[in-house]
């Protein structure tokens, strides 16, 4: 199977794709595009959530078939021109990131929350965040950072 | 802020829940500090490899085939019908074993691919190799194994029975560790005892366990992985594959978090045996469900504890029974007894004990290293005693165990004298006198009650609990272990700027060590720029990422590198300016006198040359304990930590919402004292984890609940706000006066939330985790 889809506003098109392939696994290992992670390919971690146009998803959940001549974007494309977003920038500067492995995919989440709900109270961040999974850090510093990246994208 | 610290008072405490996030250009960096890690723009831009992320140009993909039964003599393995897949490059089983088929942490007891026995469900029995993981996977599916299902050991309380099945010869004993000392028949005006019981806990790393292995030119092969020690993977590599050290080459790929889940070996021998027989670059990655059967977990135990005390709650002895079930192979268990049975009586002064830890072979998944082993579960049984002593006198929770706590200066119950500070009583005060969360609203949000957006309570039923708990545990390697690491720091002009260049084969896991070895380079060094070279085999051993133990001996190998680098710098300088060495220091890559004034800079004294050293670290030696008495110096440094939670219970539906979990924790000297905190909320996470709902269930030898789906880790709805302080007590004996961080939270965690727990439910629950139907009593 041939796939075409727009990753990060480049066109891909990948060949010898077998029908039972996530789109994680074609933007991993057909791409060149490992950033979205696989730490539990059954929808219950977060860790590969990117965007299908424009709908936060994970990517282990959809078919790479369904993304034909669709538009994806992964934590690769959240940084423009070199520089990082404000919620990149803030993951980094909170100590939001340990083994980073839950990192790209909290990312996503908390970019969406963050264009949906400028100023998110705690609870609403919890809850944005509560399909991501973090193992090292407790989530305290995640919240912090996502506090951090509000208050930055508020006051430019 | 240099050197090696007295033993003074706290310097710091910290609540870095709220300290604003510093900016990168401006900081110095230096110990003290808290710099931003240095792969961390590359963790969030996904550009950081770890090892799953890795890619070889004509590399192939290898799977796992496993046994299905806990125990079984395997009568035969056809794989002909596998090897006839097209896209298939190699099938593997134990007679491709080159070298000896056994690997192993402390005892080579466990075959790389199982021969004639398998011994739990989810053992190594066959490789396949194809040009695709699905492919590889269906081939392997296609291996024929004829087993014959034998009576399995699956409940480790009757695994020492005659009639046991033995799991290997002679018998199904890995260690019994006997602790006597002081009048083993004194009695006490006040008894208390009990029985507890410790779920089988998951490390739950996110990354999986993957790696690639190249084949090379020489014969022999470079292996990328995700580990906690390379050297001691390669020592069993070699064994299994036959091959010198030399040929033998690993490097650090990026690890997805750890946790003691990596110390044991994982695709490291298969990648390696598929690679070298299809000569091709083997890529090996475990599926999450792959991954519970394909690392240890954390030993469920059984506890009986007894505490006899004076009427005014001191304590006169303690009598303890700790059964670990170490499943199938020995991997860390003879350690992990050994900790829970040293330290298994917490952080508290007792004349009188006696302790008797056992660690069992059984046909369960295989049980090893987690964070704070040992000492986790037996600080379930030690606290909820310690609980049950204040009720029988009538004193509250942090006075009982103020009144008992540890000092320094005390002996512990191995006789081993505590020559560091021990502020058991202090950390109770704090997280005693830290402020509560407010009460309840009448209209809470749903999703700060017991049960959430499941809409299961507006309130009614909802009883508000506060426990506490307190632990210490050992740091670094223990019981006569000769515990190293080692480093080579190199110092160069480099475009007209110094750079000091760190290497060391110490794992960085997500912890920040090489922040840290950056932090101490900058200090001893005067220099900015600190590159961290990758780690691999081409240096000496780092020992372990595990025991609390890398800043403490890999920052002392660092630190002594550093010191003889620029001891031969200020050598040279002192020889061309005509001074003493003694009058110089180095700083701000300029050489500098006695009183402040630059004499040269670092680059005129360096020239065109590097300065290179590599120094081994090695701490102060720990001893063997008496094996009839248990008696002895069995550790280096031990860390302190106490926990104060809150809970709401929905006490008709079991439902249990953490309010707050506040901790405080002598680290000894933050060397970053952000990252220390990030590790303190990271274990406080996973003891609560523990206590509430993380568990493999296992029942006759099957693991039923091998998923994030039905394996439970907190998510950011679960966890509640933490107040984290920070004490600084410096040991004397250690770097910078540097204290063991990771574990000691992850060890009062739990046993503090499930005291809260008890106390608004008012059940005994003797079980962690605690399910629903332990507080509703149905």
């Amino acid at each position: 199977m041939r796939i075409t889809t727009t990753v990060n506003g480049t066109e891909h098109e990948v060949d010898d794709v077998w029908a039972g392939e996530s789109l994680l696994y074609v933007l991993r290992e057909r791409m060149g595009l490992p950033g979205s992670k696989n730490a539990c390919e059954q929808g219950e971690c977060g860790s590969c959530t990117v965007y299908l146009d424009g709908e936060p998803v994970c990517a282990c959940l959809v078919a790479a078939g369904q993304a034909i001549g669709r538009e994806v974007t992964t934590v690769e494309g959240l940084a423009t021109e070199g520089e990082l977003h404000p919620v990149q920038e803030a993951f980094v500067e909170a100590g939001a990131v340990q083994c980073g492995f839950c990192t790209p995919g909290l990312l996503v989440a908390a970019h969406d929350l963050l264009e949906r709900v400028p100023d998110p109270s705690d609870l609403e961040i919890r809850e944005a965040l509560a399909g991501n999974l973090c193992r090292c850090t407790g989530y305290e510093k995640i919240l912090d950072a996502v506090r951090l990246a509000a208050a930055r994208q508020a006051r430019p | 802020m240099r050197g090696r610290s007295g033993h003074s008072g706290p310097s710091v405490s910290t609540d870095a829940g709220t300290r604003p996030a510093t900016t990168a250009t401006t900081t110095p960096g230096r110990i003290g500090d808290s710099p931003l890690r240095p792969d961390g723009t590359l963790k969030v831009t996904g550009e950081f490899a770890y090892a799953s992320d890795l890619w070889h140009d004509d590399m192939v993909w290898g799977v796992t085939l496993r046994s299905p039964h806990p125990h079984a003599r395997i009568r035969g393995i056809d794989i002909t019908e596998a090897l006839t897949v097209p896209g298939v490059t190699a099938v593997l089983t134990a007679d491709d074993v080159p070298g000896e088929n056994a690997f192993g942490l402390e005892h080579a007891d466990q075959p790389v691919l199982a021969v004639e026995f398998v011994r739990y469900e989810g053992e190594p029995v066959a490789l396949v190799a194809a040009d695709h993981p699905e492919t590889a996977r269906r081939a392997a599916a296609r291996i024929r194994v004829e087993y014959e299902v034998l009576p399995a050991v699956t409940d480790p309380r009757h695994a020492m029975d005659d009639d046991a099945p033995a799991v290997h010869r002679p018998g199904n004993l890995v260690r019994h560790l006997q602790l006597r000392r002081g009048d083993q028949s004194v009695t006490a005006p006040v008894v208390v005892s009990l029985d507890v019981e410790v779920g089988m806990q998951d490390q739950a790393f996110l990354g999986p366990e993957s790696g690639l292995a190249v084949p090379a030119e020489d014969g022999g092969v470079d292996l990328y992985v995700a580990t906690q020690w390379l050297h001691v993977d390669q020592r069993q590599m070699c064994l299994a594959l036959g091959m010198p050290p030399e040929k033998v080459r690993l490097h650090l790929a990026g690890v997805g978090g750890a946790f003691g889940g990596r110390e044991d070996l994982s695709v490291h021998v298969h990648a390696s045996l598929l690679a070298l027989r299809t000569g091709k670059p083997v890529k090996m990655s475990y599926s999450r469900e792959e991954s519970f059967f394909g690392h240890v977990h954390r030993h469920p135990a059984w506890l009986t504890y007894e505490f006899g005390a004076e009427r005014d709650g001191t304590l006169v002895y303690a009598r303890a029974r700790v059964l670990l079930d170490g499943g199938a192979y020995a991997s860390s268990t003879a350690a992990v007894v050994g900790n829970a049975g040293t330290l298994g009586l917490g952080p508290y002064r007792i004349p009188n004990v006696a302790v008797d830890a056992y660690g069992v072979f059984t046909n369960n998944p295989p049980c090893g290293a987690m964070r704070g082993f040992g000492c986790v579960q037996a600080a379930f049984a030690h606290e909820a005693l310690m609980d049950e002593l204040a009720d029988a006198v009538g004193l509250d929770p942090v006075t009982v165990r103020q009144r008992n706590g540890m000092r320094e200066g005390d002996r512990n119950i191995t006789g081993q004298l505590i020559d560091s500070a021990a502020p058991v009583a202090e950390l109770l005060q704090i997280v005693a006198d830290l402020p509560l969360p407010p009460q309840r609203d009448a209209d809470a949000d749903l999703r700060a009650l017991p049960g959430s957006v499941g809409n299961t309570t507006h309130g009614e039923g909802v009883v508000r609990g506060v426990g506490y708990a307190v632990t210490y545990k050992n740091i670094g390697f223990s019981e006569g272990f000769d515990d190293y690491s080692t480093a080579r720091v190199r110092l160069e002009m480099t475009g007209g700027e110094a750079v000091a260049t760190v290497h060391t084969a110490a794992a960085e896991v997500g912890q920040g060590l090489i922040t840290v070895e950056q932090q101490i380079c900058r200090t001893e060094l005067g220099v900015e720029r600190v590159v961290v070279h990758p780690k691999n085999t081409a240096v000496g051993s780092g020992g372990s990422t595990s025991a609390s133990r890398q800043t403490y001996v890999t920052g002392g190998a660092v630190q002594a590198a550093c010191v003889a680098v620029r001891d031969v710098v200020l050598a040279r300088a002192a020889a061309s300016l005509g001074r003493e060495v003694s009058q110089l220091r180095l700083d701000g890559e300029k050489i500098v006198g006695a009183s402040g004034e630059v004499l040269t800079g670092l680059a005129e004294v360096l020239g065109e040359d590097a300065v290179e050293e590599t120094r081994e670290y090695r701490h102060r030696p720990t001893h063997a304990i008496d094996p009839e008495t248990g008696q002895g110096d069995a550790h280096v440094q031990f860390a302190f930590s106490a926990h104060r939670a809150v809970v709401d219970v929905d006490v008709e539906l079991g439902l249990v919402k953490v309010v707050a979990l506040d901790t405080a924790q002598d680290v000894g000297k933050a060397i970053n004292p952000d990252a220390v905190v990030g590790q303190i909320h990271g274990g406080s996470a996973q003891g609560m984890g523990l206590a509430l709902m993380e568990e493999i269930v296992v029942t006759d030898g099957h693991v039923r609940n091998p998923s994030f789906t039905d394996y439970l880790i907190p998510t950011i709805l679960d966890m509640p706000p933490m107040q984290v302080k920070v004490l600084e007590y410096a040991d004397p004996h250690a770097p910078y006066g540097v204290r063991g961080v990771g574990e000691p939270p992850t060890i009062s965690s739990g046993p503090a939330v499930a005291a809260a727990v008890r106390a608004a439910c008012g059940r005994p629950l003797r079980r962690v985790p605690i399910r629903p139907e332990h507080i509703t009593g149905t």
